[in-house]
């Protein structure tokens, strides 16, 4: 067994057995192939459960405000930069927090392997290879071609705050954050934009998951399922998905921290992160601010500095 | 009975005359039911659609009425114009899931007009699953990739022919067009009955489900199904025989609209009342209602299940949250004295 595995179960096994937490939450194998799914661990004979590796693609960071008790969380970096958020906004205590940090080399996009192969039936990862089984044809991947789109420009791999660190660490280049895709799309015309959300918006279903599967998504009532003022009908059409998603956006500036979890909750395949990125990107240039990249600080809404750049204010 | 592809894709360009056809097609999202204007642009080679063909029934948002008030007079107008429809490839999950829909909008004391208005309009032509999903789970209900039920006409793809079967009286006046229909040969009848007789390989065992679940209202076994999921409604929308709503007014100064829109019982607000009070206010009540309701209080009601097997809600779940598991660890699950 990998010994990164091996030392999350012993770390979970000790933490359960001393009483420390009463909960571990961390990743299971999940019921279909290159699936994990969370798991919730509350004694220490469960933990051989745990396992650890590119499927693991949830944002368990979602889980813990809900999650009553002391608990332990598996973290990778986007995981505890959605933590640090949610200390910074005073929605967990952090005493009753164990992170587990694990460097993450970045998930695996199923979709992308699914369209080529259709459905998965069975799959293994080893050394960087992916072998793959499916209804229409087999296929070996390497991991960095199929690797999630968010992956491919995280820039904090390695968690920013953990109480353990297991494995080793990930070397990150020191450069600027790049922003290619936002580009890209920046660069078309705005009817080309506009026929691409159209076509986005036009495949969501309001089924929520998204929002759901977001860490940072923690509204008591959401403006959604307001309905005194009421912002939206059940209307499941272009414009009142496009106010969903957007209002949804606007809710994340300064906050949002890439980590990519609506866009693979959504079953529909709507490229949410297009909009998110484009904020992420704003925020970044105006205001010189990652979310969650430290226990401290505040987001970038919430708090005033002097040395912004401020480039969308009119100087003399 | 068998027609050629050829012969059935001119009776079917020609029903566009009569009907709207809705069929699967390929679009960048995978499959799904739309309208279809010639057999081209059908997909005949697909596992099932992403989402369930029930919308062509029971839309997700749709206006039962619209009023408007001036000064003291009120008009109200209901709007419900549905043209004759054939619904084609409907897998037999799906053909099954209109049928228990069909329990819930019709009872002895009431008929739900919308429903019913574009369920009696319709024509459902069923098509065999040759291949499998391994999401797929039909046969756990007694069900086939190769069921009959629920279909007013039932094909099954031999290549470059249907076998044929006719089942309602809705079916053969549509079927009452495929002209020349011959005889099956031994290797396609041999193919027929190979599809017939295939099951899903997965399967879940549900034959002492419901008995079971009598006895599990407050069982500990809901305290950590429950926890990983974070309750968003891809599992119901994604489900051809989830059909909870909610009905809404949509009101502008003095006109308005009434809507019936999807709800689940995975939302919170689902069962929110007015008052504040919501007597089903977390997830363990959530998910335990999900599952009495479709293994325990659909079959005292209505003699079924109320699920069909057909693997959407597995697929779509962004937490893997398995039902067959669900239903396997509730038939697993130790009992407590109640």
């Amino acid at each position: 067994m990998n010994k990164i595995i091996n030392d999350i179960r012993e770390t979970a096994r000790q933490l359960l057995a001393e009483g420390k937490v009463d909960v571990v939450i961390g990743y299971e194998k999940g019921s279909l192939p290159l699936k994990a799914t969370p798991c919730f661990i509350h004694s220490s004979e469960g933990v051989d459960s745990l396992i650890w590796d590119e499927t693991c693609e949830n944002n368990l960071a979602t889980y813990v405000a809900k999650t009553p008790g002391k608990k332990a969380i598996v973290a990778k970096g986007c995981d505890s930069r959605a933590l640090a958020v949610l200390l910074q906004e005073n929605q967990l205590v952090r005493d009753d927090l164990y992170i587990i940090g694990v460097s993450c080399h970045g998930v695996i996009d199923q979709r992308k392997i699914g369209a080529e192969v259709g459905e998965i039936l069975e799959a293994s990862i080893s050394d960087g290879k992916i072998s793959v089984k499916g209804m229409e044809g087999d296929k070996e991947y390497l991991f960095t071609e199929v690797k999630d789109a968010t992956c491919q420009t995280c820039r904090y791999p390695n968690p920013v705050m953990e109480d353990l660190h297991i494995g080793d660490t990930i070397e990150v280049s020191q450069e600027a954050a790049a922003f290619a895709d936002v580009e890209a799309l920046e660069s078309k015309s705005d009817s080309e934009r506009q026929e691409y959300f159209k076509e986005q918006m036009s495949k969501c279903i309001r089924c929520y998951a998204c929002r759901n599967a977001c860490p940072l998504c923690y509204c008591q009532e959401c403006f959604v399922d307001c309905n005194s003022p009421r912002w939206l009908t059940g209307g499941v059409n272009r414009a009142e998905n496009l106010l969903f998603q957007a209002g949804r956006v606007m809710h994340l500036a300064g906050r949002c921290v890439d980590c990519g979890a609506c866009s693979r909750a959504c079953p529909q395949g709507v490229d949410i992160r297009a909009l998110n990125r484009k904020m992420t990107k704003d925020v970044y240039v105006m205001y010189n601010h990652e979310s969650g990249i430290s226990e401290e600080g505040k987001p970038a809404l919430n708090e005033y500095s002097a040395n912004d750049p401020e480039q969308f204010l009119v100087k003399e | 009975m068998k027609i050629s592809k050829e012969k059935f894709g001119q009776a079917f360009d020609a029903l566009v005359a009569e009907y709207q056809i809705i069929a699967p097609v390929s679009d960048a999202n995978g499959i799904a039911f739309k309208g279809v204007k010639s057999f081209s642009e059908v997909k005949q080679d697909y596992l099932n659609s992403k989402l369930p063909p029930k919308a062509f029934f029971f839309p997700q948002h749709e206006k039962l009425m619209s009023y408007k008030k001036e000064g003291k007079d009120v008009t109200v107008k209901s709007e419900l114009k549905v043209d004759n429809t054939v619904l084609f490839g409907i897998r037999p999950c799906d053909a099954k899931g209109m049928q228990l829909l069909d329990m819930v909008f019709k009872n002895d004391q009431y008929t739900d007009p919308y429903y019913f208005e574009r369920r009696d309009k319709s024509v459902i032509i069923g098509v065999a699953c040759n291949k499998i999903a391994p999401t797929c789970f039909c046969s756990s209900f007694g069900l086939s990739p190769a069921g009959s039920e629920g279909s007013d006409i039932f094909l099954i793809d031999l290549g470059d022919s249907y076998d044929v079967e006719v089942i309602t009286e809705k079916g053969k006046a549509v079927a009452a067009r495929f002209e020349e229909l011959s005889e099956l040969s031994a290797d396609e009848q041999a193919l027929v009955d190979k599809i017939k007789d295939a099951e899903t390989s997965s399967k879940v065992d549900v034959s002492t489900t419901t008995s079971k679940l009598d006895k599990m209202f407050n069982n500990p076994y809901w305290d950590t199904l429950q926890e990983k999921c974070i309750g968003c409604n891809v599992c119901s929308f994604s489900c051809p025989t989830c059909h909870c709503f909610d009905i809404s007014e949509e009101v502008r100064k003095n006109e308005g609209t009434r809507v019936r829109t999807w709800d689940a019982c995975m939302a919170p607000l689902f069962t929110l009342h007015g008052s504040g009070h919501n007597p089903r206010d977390n997830k363990k009540a959530r998910w335990r209602q999900r599952m009495m309701h479709k293994f325990n209080y659909f079959v005292h009601n209505n003699g079924s299940m109320s699920c069909v097997g057909c693997g959407r809600c597995i697929k779509g779940c962004p937490v893997n949250m398995d039902i067959r598991q669900v239903i396997d660890g509730a038939n697993k699950a130790e009992l407590v004295v109640e």
